[in-house]
């Protein structure tokens, strides 16, 4: 009696055969497919890598001889002479007046429309005309401006013009609906039963708000929030339509000199946009990229505080 | 017993100063609500007052069949800047279309939670990078090396940079909302799939992608939506200083809608001005306010009515 089934040198290739049969084939077009979108996306990164290393070449002989001097100078007539104080300054107040007016106001709708509202119509419109707000160009937003904060009736009195006063207003009104927008997501994201045990130890709604819901809130507010003067920060079309100086200031007021937000003011993306229209190499390339390294520089740091700040609190959570 | 009945309702009320203070904090909030409809109500305002007295006074002869737009010269041809603003924006999708489905399509089906974590930052920053800077780099970089050696010919500063320009921009926007609309197909539907046979490439392709299809219309039309409102890309790399001849040659130079309107007003007699060149600017403000309204507004449709398919 031959032992069963020992397998024969024929059965065994059989064996191997269906076995080859089931095993993977080379999925010769998904690895395509699969590469093709990874290589789209590593477009993205060539970009961004492309981009800053020409700002760097271009900039890299103001940001290398007189970059203390670029910076501590103002606009001047001639490129080898002009710096970006006025910019540096103008920047500065325009995010903290948007930090100081679009946070409060857009952090109160958000809590208006998460956890005070009635779900009927008047909140329905309002939610609607936030989302299309958040839709409107900028530079529709530079005719609001012109219109209201500028030239309009009283408040152009307050603001005395074209001033850092009326663009950060201006600019407010822009970044707005997108910090209300981004701090209703992390109030819904606060648990139901967080609220539920203040309401059952017999807090009142905004005592449930203020000590619960907004604590657990504030990572996301936060990155929302700095998103968002990071934006207001590189926008320079709602300023060309406000009246920011594209010419030359001639003072350079002292940085905690207040009177400067009812001044006429310049800032830097309005700098690197004139510069580079201008036909000199000094300005259009040289000294615009050492600007752009500067607002650059501004702009990512403000980001990158975001980004971390989010990354952490969403490890913390998850842990 | 008696201590029960001494009781009263106002007691069980809860003190009047907190009461007040609910109030008042209700009051607050909801004033911050209902300012973003003051802030939509005074941006019409704003666009409409100046833009009714263009329409009363301008010779509407101007606005069609010229050579270009020239608002110095009270020529105000509106296919110029219309024509400008379909090419660039045209040239931007091209782009951004391909490139953001793709990356959200890698993020979302490819990609693991560590490949994820590294990637996806790529495209936060570049949607931070500030559009000036985006023209900067259209009129130093892609107008020259991309465009010059693609197609001969091309003037040193031309609308298709600038349109790439707008184009790099717009990815970020195309892949974070296709990216949600991705995420957001059940993940039953995949398994179904796979469970079928199929491969990934047929599961991606068939299944995920039409069943996000309305989510990914809506980023579409959104970016568009955003390419049409850009300014500063085409105003620093468009190679038009503030008038522009009538061209279909996205090869030339030319001003987009706001472009024209960024000209307008940073020119010699800008904000102070009056006469209808300054008016144009709200006119044509007026226009891309309702392009853009239109826009979102069926963007948002579909984003409604995906929302309701899960």
């Amino acid at each position: 009696m031959a032992a069963p089934s020992i397998p024969t040198a024929g059965s065994g290739a059989a064996t191997g055969d269906i076995l080859a049969g089931l095993k993977k084939k080379v999925d010769v077009g998904g690895t395509l497919f699969r590469l093709s979108l990874f290589l789209s996306l590593l477009v993205s990164l060539l970009v961004l890598v492309v981009l800053v290393s020409q700002v760097l070449v271009d900039g890299w002989p103001v940001l290398t001889t007189r970059f203390g001097d670029f910076l501590t100078t103002g606009l001047g007539s001639q490129p080898e002479i002009s710096g970006i104080a006025q910019g540096l300054r103008g920047t500065f107040y325009l995010c903290l007046i948007v930090a100081v007016v679009a946070f409060p106001l857009g952090v109160g709708a958000a809590i208006y429309l998460e956890e005070y509202a009635p779900s009927n119509r008047l909140t329905n419109f309002i939610d609607i005309n936030i989302r299309n707000l958040a839709g409107v160009p900028s530079v529709v937003y530079g005719i609001l401006g012109l219109t209201i904060f500028v030239k309009g009736v009283g408040i152009g009195a307050i603001t005395g013009g074209s001033t850092p006063l009326a663009a950060g207003l201006t600019l407010s009104a822009l970044v707005l609906p997108v910090v209300i927008i981004t701090t209703a997501e992390s109030i819904r994201a606060v648990p139901q039963p967080l609220k539920e045990a203040g309401y059952g130890v017999g807090a009142t709604q905004w005592e449930v708000i203020k000590d619960h819901v907004l604590p657990y809130a504030a990572p996301g507010i936060l990155t929302g929030t700095l998103l968002s003067i990071a934006r207001a920060a590189g926008e320079a079309a709602p300023l060309i339509l406000v009246g920011t100086t594209t010419g030359f200031l001639t003072n350079i007021p002292a940085w905690w000199d207040v009177s400067q937000v009812r001044e006429r003011f310049t800032a830097m993306p309005i700098i690197i946009t004139t510069w580079a229209r201008q036909p000199q190499d000094g300005f259009k390339v040289d000294g615009a990229a050492a600007a752009i390294v500067v607002l650059i520089l501004f702009v990512v740091l403000l980001n990158s505080a975001a980004i971390l700040l989010r990354n952490r609190f969403e490890k913390k959570r998850d842990a | 017993m008696t201590a029960a009945q001494a009781w009263d309702v106002s007691e069980l009320q809860g003190s009047p100063k907190r009461h007040r203070r609910e109030a008042i904090v209700r009051g607050t909030v909801f004033s911050a609500a209902a300012l973003s409809i003051l802030i939509s109500v005074l941006i019409v305002y704003a666009l409409l007052f100046e833009a009714l007295s263009f329409m009363r006074e301008v010779d509407w002869s101007t606005t069609w069949g010229q050579l270009g737009w020239f608002p110095r010269r009270n020529i105000f041809d509106l296919p110029t800047i219309l024509v400008a603003t379909f090419s660039v924006t045209a040239i931007a999708m091209l782009v951004a279309t391909p490139l953001g489905l793709a990356a959200a399509i890698y993020l979302s089906e490819y990609a693991n939670p560590r490949a994820r974590r590294v990637l996806k930052p790529i495209l936060e920053i570049l949607a931070g990078i500030p559009s000036v800077v985006l023209g900067y780099f259209a009129l130093r970089f892609i107008a020259p090396n991309i465009v010059s050696n693609l197609f001969s010919g091309a003037a040193p500063a031309n609308l298709a940079a600038a349109g790439i320009g707008v184009g790099f921009l717009t990815i970020p926007l195309i892949a974070s909302i296709s990216e949600d609309a991705l995420a957001a197909v059940p993940r039953s539907l995949r398994e179904a799939s796979s469970g079928l046979g199929a491969r990934k490439i047929s599961t991606t392709m068939r299944v995920v992608l039409p069943a996000a299809l309305s989510g990914l219309t809506a980023a579409f039309i959104v970016a568009v939506s955003r390419a049409i409102g850009e300014t500063m890309v085409v105003f620093i790399a468009g190679g038009a200083a503030d008038s522009a001849l009538r061209s279909f040659d996205p090869l030339e130079p030319g001003l987009t809608m706001t472009a024209a309107m960024a000209s307008v007003a940073s020119g010699t007699d800008n904000v102070a001005g009056e006469g209808p060149a300054f008016q144009s600017l709200f006119f044509v403000g007026l226009l891309l306010f309702a392009m853009t309204l239109v826009l979102n507004l069926i963007a948002d449709r579909f984003v409604r009515r995906f929302r309701q398919e899960y």
